[in-house]
């Protein structure tokens, strides 16, 4: 279903290809797994209800129509930045974010992820309170253009995800974001 | 001179530590940067061991690198003493007065079966020339560590009326990098960074906020189940690893904090974009709503009496540490000076907060420590990008993770600021550290 364009691209994010940074790569899988903490105990450890498999990412894929990287076609931009402890689009985050909310309204039975990030600055948990208030912003946009509710799931990963390991405000900004994932 | 046992000492105890460390994991390793040089000089004597090969443990060692670290302590190196007593009764009292300790530590290490030993100690008073007091054990050697630090707290108490939190543990969160992947493990390790053990391992799921629980035997934490879920919070018993996911919430639930009692948790649950703080009862699940501001609530922490939550609220534009009653009535604005002020739990004493503080103007974000009674904030480090301080459970020490260059480190600040240390993990980036108020 995801797969109706000619061109699949897995695409990382805008920022890549400004900052080159190869810890931005998307990551393969993730999985868990708990010791047994005990010093000398034969007991076995047991992790209740979570397997160690790997699960797969989404799907990152991009639109890319007929040319390559068309960065004209708000569609094909992916991720939307924020200032510095703001949840405000800026006026031409706000014209991406119209035209994913455009294109999903009128897919019916399309879903969007909206992740949100921070950069590093401030407490972790405040950084995920802020990444989730920037995806919810997002998806207010997306809602009131009449994607339904149910299409859109919001994730915030604060600032433990970001795409620019660098201190100071070139890569802070590439890390205030939201991702937009089909 | 002082400066000169200074280092003479750090390096000494630098030695001994990697001598007697068990090396499972990747540990902690303990650099003293800064120093009061104006503490109670005590002589610590190499307990005396009667067996073959070397002693299991150096109590000795352990118990002087305690004492240094709290900064209120000159340890006098090893190599100036003019004897080595075991017991009260072959002490010189001259010989002691000579080098100018002021207190004495001596005590025994013997073997007295296939895994069991017996330690004495006694801590004894130079100038009165008399006992103040002493101790005796007979532990396995898996016990011997801790036995060290029971004879600290002791020692600690003795001179300064204070009880000591050596006996503790603490927990942080380690993440490697590769090319590809983010690592991170959840570790417990003794409060002097020895014997860590991995509690949890996830690849490229982030794990951050530990939460002891009081009795020391469960650690709440948030991570993510997988790449479609949100943050949720775990509790999991050290001992038996079993672990589970504090609540089927609709949306993501964060920032964990055990009640003083064990029998709440206060938490953050993040719902239609609204984050706000909730008490849940641990027993049965169920949840009581704490804020009902459109602002981001979070950071919730307990006043050791129980009766109030002190939290993060941006409700007045920024982030400040807020108080309510344990209810959720109440609620009223505490920090009003900087530009930012967050993370923020109490002292034991329920009179102080350590909280993360910016106070504008490029400063950056370090570690202060504000006064219930007069408002005021102390800021006690000079990092940019300080956070997660956790109090020792007698109020002296700070613990928080602050950054070496890019690299994460844990630190520990003496709560009158004076003395700094830093505790170096040699791979990995270190964070998110939690104190134990209990073994």
């Amino acid at each position: 279903m995801m797969r109706r364009f000619g061109t699949i691209v897995m695409v990382l994010l805008l920022g890549v290809a400004i900052s080159g940074c190869a810890a931005s790569k998307k990551k393969g899988g993730s999985s868990v797994e708990v010791e047994d903490a005990t010093i000398g105990s034969t007991t076995d450890s047991t992790a209740s209800g979570l397997g160690a498999d790997d699960t797969t990412a989404g799907e990152i894929i991009v639109v890319e129509g007929d040319s390559q990287g068309d960065l004209d076609d708000p569609l094909g931009q992916r991720v939307v930045y924020f200032d510095f402890d703001s949840a405000n689009l800026t006026p031409e985050a706000q014209r991406v974010v119209e035209a994913h909310a455009q294109y999903l309204a009128s897919n019916p039975g399309m879903a969007v992820v909206l992740e949100g990030h921070a950069d590093e600055r401030g407490t972790r948990e405040y950084n995920l309170a802020l990444g989730e208030r920037r995806a919810n912003s997002v998806s207010q946009i997306f809602q009131s253009l009449g994607v339904p509710a149910d299409a859109i799931r919001t994730i915030s990963y604060g600032e433990e995800r970001p795409v620019s390991m660098g201190q100071d405000e070139g890569a802070w900004s590439l890390n205030r974001r939201v991702e937009i994932l089909y | 001179m002082t400066a000169r046992i200074i280092r003479h000492f750090a390096a000494w105890l630098l030695l001994s530590a990697a001598a007697f460390s068990p090396n499972a994991f990747a540990k902690l390793t303990i650099e003293i940067t800064e120093g009061a040089g104006s503490g109670i000089p005590v002589a610590a004597v190499p307990f005396k061991w009667t067996g073959n090969g070397s002693p299991p443990e150096d109590i000795g060692a352990i118990v002087s690198a305690d004492l240094y670290r709290s900064g209120r302590f000159d340890l006098l190196p090893p190599s100036d003493f003019l004897s080595r007593p075991s017991e009260a009764a072959e002490v010189r009292y001259k010989d002691w007065r000579l080098i100018k300790a002021e207190a004495l530590i001596v005590g025994k290490l013997t073997r007295t079966g296939e895994d069991q030993y017996d330690v004495s100690f006694e801590l004894l008073d130079v100038y009165r020339e008399k006992v103040k007091t002493g101790l005796r054990f007979s532990v396995k050697g898996s016990q011997l560590r801790q036995v060290a630090h029971q004879i600290s707290d002791r020692v600690f108490y003795e001179m300064t009326g204070i009880e000591g939190a050596f006996n503790t543990r603490i927990a942080y969160v380690t993440m490697q990098q590769n090319d590809t992947d983010r690592t991170y493990q959840l570790m417990v390790a003794d409060s002097d960074g020895h014997a860590p053990q991995q509690i949890l391992k996830t690849t490229n799921l982030p794990v951050l906020s530990p939460s002891w629980s009081p009795n020391g035997q469960w650690l709440a934490y948030v991570s993510f189940s997988d790449e479609q879920s949100g943050a949720n919070v775990w509790l999991q018993d050290i001992a038996s690893g079993q672990r589970r996911r504090v609540a089927r919430i609709d949306g993501s639930a964060s920032a964990p904090a055990w009640s003083p009692d064990g029998r709440a948790m206060a938490l953050t649950i993040s719902s239609s974009g609204n984050t706000d703080i909730y008490v849940m009862q641990v027993a049965s699940g169920e949840l009581k709503r704490i804020t009902r501001d459109p602002a981001i609530d979070t950071e919730p922490a307990w006043s050791p009496d129980g009766r109030y939550l002190v939290f993060t609220s941006d409700r007045s534009g920024r982030p400040h540490i807020y108080r309510a009653k344990a209810d959720g009535t109440g609620i009223e604005r505490l920090t009003k000076e900087g530009k930012e002020n967050a993370g923020a739990s109490f002292d034991p004493s329920g009179e102080r907060l350590v909280m993360v503080t910016n106070r504008g103007r490029g400063a950056g974000y370090q570690i202060g420590v504000f006064y219930l009674a007069t408002g005021r904030t102390d800021v006690l480090t000079d990092g940019t990008l300080d956070e997660s301080p956790t109090f020792s459970k007698n109020g002296t020490m700070i613990l928080y993770a602050t950054k070496m260059g890019r690299e994460g480190v844990l630190a520990a600040v003496s709560a009158d600021g004076r003395v700094r240390q830093i505790l170096k993990l040699h791979d990995g980036d270190v964070r998110e550290p939690a104190w134990s108020v209990s073994r």
